[in-house]
Formats: structure tokens, sequence, C-alpha cells
């Protein structure tokens, strides 16, 4: 019933790196502490062919940007203390996602679409929770669908009262689906709007305007169009104010992230992804440098972008979203951390000690992002420890990320593991646990002994601890892992993703993990169904001139 | 708070005295009514006795009842044209089935939508007119204003009929924010555009009532045709007294053209400013301005919305049951012209999704037979000059045409171009000034302002020297 008009296969390949001067779609503006960022999306350049970015709807190419506007934020301009996003249009804040484009586009492409959106919108809410710039969304017109889940994803949404501009959520009266980016949960789990005026508020096309948003809690603000600008800058200034100075901090430049494409591989300073589309598997190998580096923050600092640690998670993260977005085939990637793992736990020695440093502080929470992007990426990932790894302190968790954790132990080889400081809860996973508490939910004393007596582990102890779902030895090794792989590889990619979005996330939820969980799994079923997607689905009539005809059978 | 004495104070026929919801919803938004009349209605004429028509029933000889009333003593009615046996959805996916009674669940918020925008314009053009009363340029001009302001009160009350009577409480607070917008108002704006601009001059009063009022003629044939039967009863009634506005619009604009060519006649050689009459250039450039305004009000070219409105049998195309054959209308295309990377391309949209375009060309049609009108004027005056109505792509502040420039004739032009170029298509700020110079009121008896000719008859077969109003 399925109705997939593939992307077209001439369509490069989706690059990730952008910079302000480059942006298409925002305005990013820094005026001191308060910083601006506009969104004036370009209706006709959109990331693919076929539809038109109008009134300020986006694609993924829109929120490639955004994110790149949020991470530069942070990085280079730390004096910023308030983020104000607002719209360029006049009447309209943001349409939400391009309808058009979803139509089109592939069951795949919608998911990661939805994915990457949400990933960007829980990094605005970290860059408030982590980074302490507080955020406000200044809507300045109509706010629908997307559009409005941005603004959820804001502190504070001051929204304009002109007897028109409204709220909405129109995605199930007008599309058939969900809003797809965290919209649901956030109305009722943060903004903790009544359930049964968020279930009216998310069947009405129209959306809520003036009074009624905020004494339903949907915005926080109110402005006459007469007194709005004035509004909004006075808020900027009220947040601004409510964190402390810090006009001293130097930003450093970011830059382009660099790397070389190959024939199957793509190589960057630190990090080498290869891949073979017709095994379906790919393998990353992430490289540690001889030298811990850094022994002080100025150190830190100086190197900037360079730092090898920073430079390094730019590139896993890169990385990730390739294998997301341009690699669909991939089904298994097999991670290796190559390098000594005292450089690793010793570099972790140093991000503990002068975590106060925004910038080490800074990269630390990066680290914490790109590895729950991996938790969240829909790979197989077995993670293989054999001869010249390193997977210890923040580079454990890349085998703790992993579905498997396969230990060399041979007496020929010298393989250890290392557990270390910020193993305890400096990257904690989307539902709130760190790595270590999500691996041994049953056994939480385990956790604990680990962090005791944090430091080397050798792969015989690393079996012994639970570390390690099977040690093999040099003559077992190449053929066991060979089948290993191959056997998952098999597998159906639509299984095995299910399975692994259950078995990763044990324990408790958080909101972001209700939304990854519950929203994107409701969300992915639906944009399956006849009634989003089939021939006479509403995603497919909508725009047209046919109306859309249910199957009115509740599952 | 005085009881409302129903049955003579609105009249009407969807028997009101006897609907209880009905009484109470009217009972709160009647004197709020008043109060905005008094308000944002015609400025200092309450007191005044004006001979004006009220519609006292549908019947053929009950709709044009004249006598002296004082405006704000006019009896508002509520009139439905009379019920069709077995009136069937003429139009989209449901066309042959029943027509709508009550609202359909599943359209509620849709026909909401659709009848709050066509509310809100009908006080936004009586506060856009307030204050011309105090430059008329003849009784019999002033009256007409009046008639026209009452009615457009009027249609608000026949709107808010159908918000209090089918759509409850939601319906209740749309009706009284029609009273809380204000036209050209930042903070409160009416929804439309063009209903925010303001009315200065007589001059932009007949252009309104020219082409904004027969915008209003075509949304209304639209909804006329609605599956809901009480909108479509309603608007067909509007329609009756619609003629009336086009009529003032039409011949307003006529007499000033009459008059600047009897001005030229007069005095050819000279520039016709000079005897206080209004320059048949500048006549073109209100026309360029208000026609452009005026087709922004159809929405965009090609429109979801509209696609959705005719599928679900809640808007239709004018004369929609007598002109059209295949009321589903789901096979058809239109060809619409683009304009992409500098170059106006043609493309053929499903025609559901045309059908704002649709409306908009039998629109302009229908404004061709105005500029018509005026040639035939300048024709018999022998002036050499043609009036012309602008490209519909020129000016346009919403569609396809939006963000790019044309020139009158639809040339594309660069932004530059037209901005430098913009004075001589549009009125400047000294033109403006000009006509507002010449609206120096005149109310005596039989008199009238030297910019434009007095009209061929009077209203009601009353002689132009009438006392259409008591001052």
């Amino acid at each position: 019933m399925t109705v997939e008009t593939p992307s077209p296969t001439a369509a490069p390949p989706v690059d990730f790196r952008t910079s302000p001067d480059r942006y298409r779609h925002w305005r990013l503006a820094v005026d001191g502490d308060v910083a601006r960022l506009t969104m004036a999306v370009d209706p006709k350049q959109g990331i693919r062919p076929g539809y038109e970015l109008k009134l300020n709807s986006y694609d993924l190419g829109v929120d490639v940007e955004l994110a790149d506007a949020v991470q530069r934020l942070r990085f280079e301009h730390p004096g910023v203390r308030c983020l104000v996003i607002d719209g360029a249009l006049d009447k309209v804040f943001c349409a939400g996602a391009n309808i058009q484009m979803l139509r089109q586009s592939e069951h795949g492409w919608k998911v990661n679409f939805c994915k990457y959106t949400n990933e960007t919108r829980v990094y605005l809410e970290d860059l408030a929770e982590a980074s302490g710039v507080r955020t406000l969304a200044a809507l300045n017109g109509a706010t629908a669908g997307g559009g409005y889940e941005l603004a959820l994803a804001c502190e504070r949404i001051l929204l304009i009262d002109d007897s028109q501009s409204a709220v909405s959520l129109p995605e199930v009266p007008l599309l058939a689906v969900l809003p797809g980016t965290g919209g649901l949960t956030r109305v009722v789990d943060k903004r903790k709007v009544r359930r049964d005026l968020a279930d009216v508020f998310c069947t009405l096309a129209e959306g809520v305007r003036g009074k009624k948003a905020l004494q339903w809690r949907l915005v926080d603000h109110l402005a006459p169009s007469s007194r709005f600008a004035e509004e909004r800058d006075r808020l900027a200034r009220e947040l601004a104010d409510s964190v402390p100075d810090r006009s001293d901090r130097v930003g450093v430049p970011l830059g382009d992230l660099a790397f070389e494409d190959g024939a199957g591989r793509r190589t960057y300073r630190y990090v080498t992804l290869s891949w073979d589309e017709d095994a379906r598997t790919a393998e990353l190998e992430v490289r540690l440098p001889d030298e811990a580096g850094p022994k002080l923050p100025e150190e830190a600092h100086a190197a900037g972008r360079d730092w090898w640690f920073l430079d390094l998670f730019r590139a896993v993260d890169d990385a990730l979203l390739h294998l997301r977005i341009n690699l669909p085939c991939v089904n298994l990637v097999t991670v290796r951390v190559v390098g000594d793992p005292r450089v690793a736990l010793e570099h972790d020695r140093f991000l503990t000690e002068y975590r106060g440093d925004w910038f080490v502080h800074e990269v630390v929470h990066f680290a914490k992002r790109v590895l729950k992007r991996m938790d969240l990426s829909a790979k197989s990932f077995f993670a293989l420890a054999d001869a010249g790894t390193a997977f210890a302190g923040t580079f454990l968790e890349f085998g703790l990320a992993a579905d498997r954790l396969y230990v060399l132990d041979d007496p020929d080889e010298e393989v250890f593991l290392g557990v270390g400081l910020l193993n305890g809860g400096d990257y904690p996973m989307s539902h709130g646990l760190t790595r270590l508490e999500a691996r041994f939910y049953g056994e939480p004393e385990r956790v604990a002994r680990l962090l005791e007596s944090p430091g080397l582990v050798p792969a015989s102890a690393a079996d012994e601890l639970g570390l390690a779902t099977e040690a093999l030895d040099l003559i077992d090794w190449e053929d066991q892992i060979r089948v290993y792989v191959e056997e998952r590889a098999s597998m159906s990619p639509d299984a095995l993703t299910g399975m692994e979005a259950n078995l990763r996330f044990p324990g408790p939820e958080t909101m972001e993990s209700r939304i990854f969980g519950r929203l994107t799994a409701w969300q992915n079923w639906i944009f399956q169904r006849p009634n989003a997607v089939g021939a006479e689905g509403a995603l497919q009539c909508y725009g047209t001139p046919r109306r859309p005809a249910f199957d009115y059978r509740r599952t | 708070m005085t009881k409302i004495d129903y049955s003579s104070k609105i009249p009407n026929n969807v028997d009101l005295a006897s609907d209880k919801r009905l009484q109470r919803a009217l009972e709160r938004w009647q004197p709020a009514y008043l109060e905005w009349w008094h308000e944002m209605g015609p400025s200092d004429f309450d007191s005044n006795e004006v001979y004006l028509r009220t519609a006292v029933s549908v019947e053929p000889d009950g709709w044009a009842h004249f006598g002296y009333v004082r405006m704000p003593e006019y009896r508002w009615g509520i009139f439905l044209e009379p019920k069709e046996a077995d009136r069937r959805i003429p139009f989209g996916d449901f066309a042959g089935q029943p027509a709508w009674d009550e609202v359909p669940g599943e359209y509620r918020a849709d026909l909401r939508r659709i009848i709050v925008t066509q509310a809100d314009t009908e006080p936004a053009s009586v506060e856009q007119q307030r204050l011309l009363g105090h430059t008329a340029p003849s009784l019999y001009d002033l009256r007409n204003l009046f008639q026209v302001n009452v009615e457009e009160g009027r249609h608000l009350w026949a709107m808010v009929y159908l918000l209090h009577r089918y759509f409850g409480k939601d319906g209740r607070e749309e009706a009284e924010e029609l009273l809380e917008r204000r036209s050209g108002n930042p903070d409160r704006p009416r929804i439309l555009t063009t209903f925010n601009e303001p009315i200065e001059t007589w001059l932009d009063f007949f252009m309104f009532t020219m082409f904004t009022d027969r915008d209003g003629k075509f949304q209304l044939l639209a909804l006329a045709e609605s599956g809901f039967d009480p909108l479509a009863r309603t608007t067909r009634f509007m329609l009756t007294e619609e003629a009336h506005h086009l009529f003032v619009g039409q011949t307003g604009v006529g007499r000033v053209v009459q008059r600047t060519a009897e001005v030229m006649r007069e005095h050819p050689d000279s520039d016709p400013r000079e005897h206080g009459a209004i320059p048949l250039p500048l006549l073109q450039k209100y026309i360029h301005f208000w026609v452009s305004s005026c087709n922004d009000l159809y929405g965009s070219e090609v429109s979801s919305n509209a696609a959705n409105y005719f599928a679900a049998g809640l808007k239709g195309r004018a004369y929609e049951e007598k002109k059209y054959e295949d009321h589903r209308a789901l096979d058809e295309s239109m060809v619409i012209e683009k304009f992409e990377d500098g170059r106006l391309v043609s493309e053929e949209v499903p025609l559901r999704n045309a059908l704002n375009e649709l409306l908009r060309r039998e629109y302009i049609q229908d404004n061709q037979k105005g500029i018509d009108y005026w040639n035939r004027i300048l024709d018999k005056y022998d002036v050499d000059f043609e009036f012309r109505l602008p490209n519909p792509r020129f000016n346009r502040k919403i569609g396809l045409y939006a963000g790019s420039h044309f020139d009158p004739d639809g040339n594309p032009v660069s932004r530059d171009e037209f901005e430098r170029r913009r004075g001589e298509w549009l009125p400047t700020a000294e033109e403006r000034d000009y006509v507002k110079s010449l609206m120096q009121p005149v109310l005596e008896r039989g008199k009238i302002a030297g910019w434009i000719a007095p009209p061929k008859k009077g209203i009601n077969g009353q002689p132009f020297d009438f006392e259409y109003v008591r001052l």
C-alpha cells in the first residue's frame, strides 16, 4: 500500500558541515551577551529537489544549519547568556516541516529527518541546561507544527498577540500523522498543559492564539505587534541577566571539520569510517594520539579546534550522521578504539580536574551528545577490543554503547580496557542512566565496584567483570567475529532497530527518552500506515485536490 | 440592559422570537455592537435622520423599505433566503447528498474560519469609512455612504447570526472578537490587509465600493453555493444588498470621470487640476492601487485550502450550479503562470487547487465591465484616454507574484526599477494630498462638489436635490 518515491539516486550525499557565512536559512547575530538566531528559510534552497520551503517551512538542510548554529554558539560565542530564536517573515514564524518534502521522501528519510530534528531540539534544551544559555522563542507570527515544536524546545515562549497568530500542532487533524519533533510529549510533559486541553489543542488545526494560549500554558508571554520587539528584547535582557557574567570568555573558532572521501572510506584525522555496502557492514576506527595532550586548560584553549579530543568527537559525530543518512544499506558497524588505554585515562584525569573551565566543560558535554547519538542510531554496533585497542575511560563508552563488546583474551596479546571517573556520570544516556548503570541494570553493586577502583582492566578480568560480551582467544577471534558479523548483518534491519531500541535503554525514562522512544516509534508506525501514506492517505492527499479516505478500524 | 423586542427591533425570518439560545447570545452581543457602532461607525452623524432602505422581509417588496431613520436606530435584521426544498450539496466530494442544515463536525473549524474571515470584512469597511461623512461631495453621496455602512453592519449581523446559531461557545467568542479588531490598528488588525488600508478620500471610497465590494460579491457567490445550507441562504440574501454598493462605486468613479472630461472639454489646454478636477492618469493610478490590493484578497493562486473547501462542499465556484456540469472538478486542471528564475513558466495545476485563481479571473472580467463603462463616458466626451486594469501580477503582496516586481502590463521589472517608477504607476504622496485637498464638504440640498458630476437619478425615484440626510 505504501507509496514510496525513492529520493533521487543522483542526489549527492548530505554534507553536515556548514558555517554561519554559508547559511541559507538562518541569520545568526551576536550582540554582546545576547544572540539572535533568525529563521529566514530560502524557499528555493531545499536540500533535495521537488519542493519549495515556503513560509519558513523546513527540511533537513534547514535543521543542519540550526544544529550548527547551536553548536557554534557554545564554542565560538561563550560569552552569550541568552539565545533568542525568531523569524524573518511577516505574519509567519514557521510553518513546520515541509509537507511536500515529507510526502515525496521515502520512509527512511522521514525517520532520519525526524530523528535528527529531535536531536537538534534536545541539543537546544541542553544549551540551556548544560551551558547555561537561556533560550527564548519569539514567535512573531503563525507558528505551526514543527515551528511550535522548535519553540517548545526553548525555555520561554513569547507569542505575538495580534488576534491572528496562533500556535498549533495541526498534524493529526490535517495530515493524519503526529507532530514528529517531540511536540506531544513536551506539551504535557515539559509545559504541563492539562492533558484534556492538550487533546483539544492537538486536534485543532487552526491552533490557539492570544490569551487562551497563555491560559493553557502553551506560551509564557504575549505582546501586541507594536510592543513585540520591545518585549522580546526586554525578556532577552532579563534572561541574560539571570546568568552570571561570562564576558571574559574567549571563543574557540570551530572552522570546518576536515575529512577525505575515498572509495568506501571517509578518513578524518583521528577517525576512519570504511564500509562495504554489499556486506552491509562498516568499520568505525577511532584513533587516540600517542600523548594525552593538554595538561592545563590554557593548552586546550590554545589548541582550540585542533585539541584532539574535540576533533575526534566531531569526526565521530559526522561519521554517525554519514552512516545514518548517506549509508542506509549498512546494517552493522564494528567499532574499534585504537591506541594506548593509558592515554585515554590520563586525558580523562585532565578533563575531570579542569571541568570547571568552560571550554573543557563544553567539550565533555559535546562528547556526551555524540555518544547519545550513537545510542540512538539505527545500526547494530559491535565493539571489538582486540590487540592495540583502548576502550578506556571516555572511550570505554564506545564499548558500552555498542550492542556487544567482544574482547580478545589471549596470553600472547596484551589487551586492556579501562574504567575512569567520567564513566560514573558525565556521559548519561537519554534515559538518564550511565552506560554502566544500563549495562548492569540488575546489579548496581557491580557499577559501584568498578568505579571504586578506576584504572586499567586486563582482558581476562573484563570478562569476569561483565564488561565483555564474550572473551575470545586468538585462535577463535577472527573466525568467530566473522561469523557474528555475517549473522548479524543478515537479519532484518527493521527488527534489529526495534530490538536494539528496546534493549539499549533498560529502566527509567526521561522526557528525552520518551520523545525518542515513544514518539518516534508511534510516528514511524503511522508513517507506514495507509491512513497517512497510502494512495488515499492524508499525507499524500494534502495539497492535492483529493480528500483523504481513512480506514476507520482501530488496531 | 433593556430587553430586546425581537420581532420589531430585529426584523428576521429565523424565528428569533422563539429561539432562546440565540436570544441569549444576541442579548450580550447587541449592546456591544451598538457600542462599537457608536465608537467606530460614521463619526458624528448618530443623531441625523437619513433616508435609508431597510430590509424588513425577504419578499420582493420587503427587502428595500425606504424611510428616514437615525443610524443607531437602524433595524439590523437577520434574513436568509427561503429554504429550497430538498436542496443538495452542489459540488465537491459529497455532491448530490442532502445539504447540511447543521454544521458537520468534521468541517466545523473550516466553516468557522470561512465565516469569520468574511464577517471580519464587514465591520472593517465601516471603520475604514468612518470619517468620510465630514467631506461628502453631496447629500446624495452622504446618504449612499451611510446606506453602505448600515448594510455592512447588517452583513455583520448576518454572519454573527451564523456564528451564534451554529458554532456554540467558540462562535460567540469569535463574534465578540469581530467587534474587538480594528481596521488599521497594528495590534488588533482586521484579518485581510486590504481592509486595513485607510480610506481617506471619497475617491478611495468609490474605488473601494467598486473593486473591494466586488471581491465581496464574488466571495459571497462562492459561499452562496455552500453545502452548509444556512451559509448559502444567508449569503444569497446579502448579494441583493451588495449590488447597490457596487452601483455606488461604479457610478461614483464614473461621475468623477465625467467631471474631469467636462473640465477637459471646457479647458482643453490646461491641467484639470487648475479647475479642481482629478486628472485621468491619476485616476488610473488609483485603479492600479485598489485593483492590485483587491487581487490579493483571493489568496494564493495555488491553494490547498481552496481545494479542501471545495472538496468538502464548503465553498464552491461562483454560479456553480448554473455554470458548470462537472461539480466534482477532480480531473480538470488550469494553467497558471508561475514566475521562476526571472521567467514566467506555464504550469498545469489541478483545478481544485486553482479555485482562488478561477474566482479572481471571473472577478477581473467583472471589473473590466466597469472599466468599459468609464471608457464609454470618455468616448462620449471625445477624450483620447483609455482606462485599463493592471495585470494581475502587478503590485502583489500575496500569492505567486508576491516578492517579485512587475509593471502594470505584467512585465517583470527589477526591484530598483519598480521603486524608481512607483510614482508612474501608483499615486504619490503629493497626488494623494491633492485629492485630499478637494475633499471639502458640500452639504446643501441640490449642490455638489466641483470634482464630481451629479448623478443621473436620485435614490428610490427621488430627485437629486432631495433632502437625503436631515442635518
